[in-house]
């Protein structure tokens, strides 16, 4: 099929969060793990995954929404672990999620993906969403990730969580300019 | 498999000079174009029992919010025009007077105590949501000198695949400031825009009870095309 013919619709157009948006925030949700959530009792290494989110002046987004996607500890997608996640940056402009570290998300072929989340930015100021990954410094499989070696080797460094004391990974994310984060298009 | 590409002009450029805050927040670089993996490919499975619906913002146990009480109601489609079964669909607006019930909001107009301003609704199996709201108030904002925002009410949507997140706004048909506003305008193509105007329906308006509007929301579809190596 040509793709007009798959497409006889087109995708409604994105808006902004604008600065409001913690009408639906429920603080909870930042914690994955939490005692009444879907994932309580869930095996695997507890980890927090934090980090800073500054703009093109390097000042830190204090409004934004953050949402994370994430496979289980055993590289799945198949529903027992909820890996969806939302946080609201605080006023220094920090996420924070408690999670489960996810484990090697099969790739095409036999391949494998390294361990890795998605984290998704909606704010005042974004017209539609921004889209990138976090990896964790040290992992083999960083080496061969199918979308890691899609961005250019100066740049990788951007989605590469380091560690940050026992079990806590940080991230710092720069929307605009120097050392400006990769954002995906899928 | 793999997502239809986005259709040219159908969606905002993250740089618009219009809208201010787009200045220091747009990255420079484009965004890096990446074949769907099973992350893409997969999604939050947003369950009623995991987020419990909440289809009425006017009225509940013990209180009733100011206002011109409304009905909006629509599909969730995708591209293909396949309805959207299980899609979770959470708004959230300012009160009658246009101020929202959100520390962070200086206008000086009067607070309602009893409107949240939030809700949350899942499509059934055709793909239709509903819920029962007061119609928001246009308020001021700082983008440039005597700014105003149209009429709206944020939606934000999870579909079926990673890629059907979606987060918009719902506008009203007639109003004024339309022509006005940078973040409605951003949509480069204007039919593109004018679908984020929801229409009065008679069919949806209940009587001796409100007028009800429709909306309906398009997901980004799935191309049955060969997943590519990106490397
Ligand atoms: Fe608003």
């Amino acid at each position: 099929m040509s793709a007009a013919g798959d497409r006889p619709l087109i995708a409604t157009a994105s808006q902004t969060s604008g600065p409001f948006w913690h009408l639906i925030d429920v603080p909870a949700w930042a914690d994955l793990l939490r005692g009444d959530g879907p994932n309580a009792g869930m095996e695997g290494e507890r980890i927090i995954l934090l980090g800073r989110i500054t703009d093109g002046d390097g000042v830190p987004c204090s409004d934004m929404m953050v949402e994370l996607w994430q496979a289980d500890p055993g590289g799945k997608y198949d529903g027992a672990f909820h890996g969806f996640g939302r946080c609201a940056t605080d006023a220094n402009g920090e996420y924070r999620f408690t999670t489960l570290k996810p484990g090697p998300v099969r790739a095409a072929g036999n391949a494998f993906q390294a361990p890795h989340a998605t984290l998704t930015l909606f704010a005042r100021g974004l017209l539609s969403q921004l889209v990138t990954r976090l990896y964790f410094a040290g992992e083999a499989l960083n080496e061969q990730d199918p979308v890691l070696n899609t961005v250019p080797a100066a740049r990788r460094g951007t989605l590469i969580a380091r560690p940050e004391g026992p079990g806590t990974w940080r991230l710092d994310i720069r929307l605009q300019g120097e050392g400006e984060t990769v954002f995906l298009e899928v | 498999m793999s997502y239809a590409p986005i259709a040219p002009g159908s969606q905002p450029p993250l740089d618009a000079p219009a809208y201010g805050s787009t200045h220091r927040r747009h990255p420079k670089q484009a965004p890096i174009r990446i074949a769907p993996t099973l992350t893409e490919l997969a999604a939050p499975r947003m369950t009623e029992a995991l987020y419990p619906s909440s289809a009425n913002l006017a009225k509940g146990p013990g209180w009733e919010a100011q206002g011109e009480r409304i009905i909006v109601a629509g599909r969730v489609l995708d591209e293909a025009g396949r309805p959207l079964r299980g899609a979770m669909v959470e708004v959230w607006q300012a009160n009658a007077a246009g101020r929202y019930n959100h520390e962070r909001d200086q206008h000086d107009a009067p607070l309602d105590p009893n409107f949240k301003g939030e809700g949350r609704v899942f499509t059934d199996a055709e793909g239709w949501y509903r819920y029962t709201t007061i119609r928001p108030g246009a308020y001021p904002w700082r983008n440039h000198h005597n700014a105003w925002r149209p009429v709206h009410i944020h939606y934000s949507l999870f579909g079926q695949g990673f890629a059907q997140r979606l987060i918009t706004q719902m506008y009203f048909p007639g109003d004024p400031l339309l022509p006005l506003d940078p973040i409605f305008n951003c949509v480069p193509d204007e039919a593109a825009r004018n679908r984020l105007i929801a229409r009065f329906d008679l069919d949806i308006t209940q009587p001796d009870y409100a007028l009800g509007y429709r909306f309906d929301i398009v997901l980004r579809g799935r191309q049955a095309t060969p997943m590519e190596n990106p490397a």
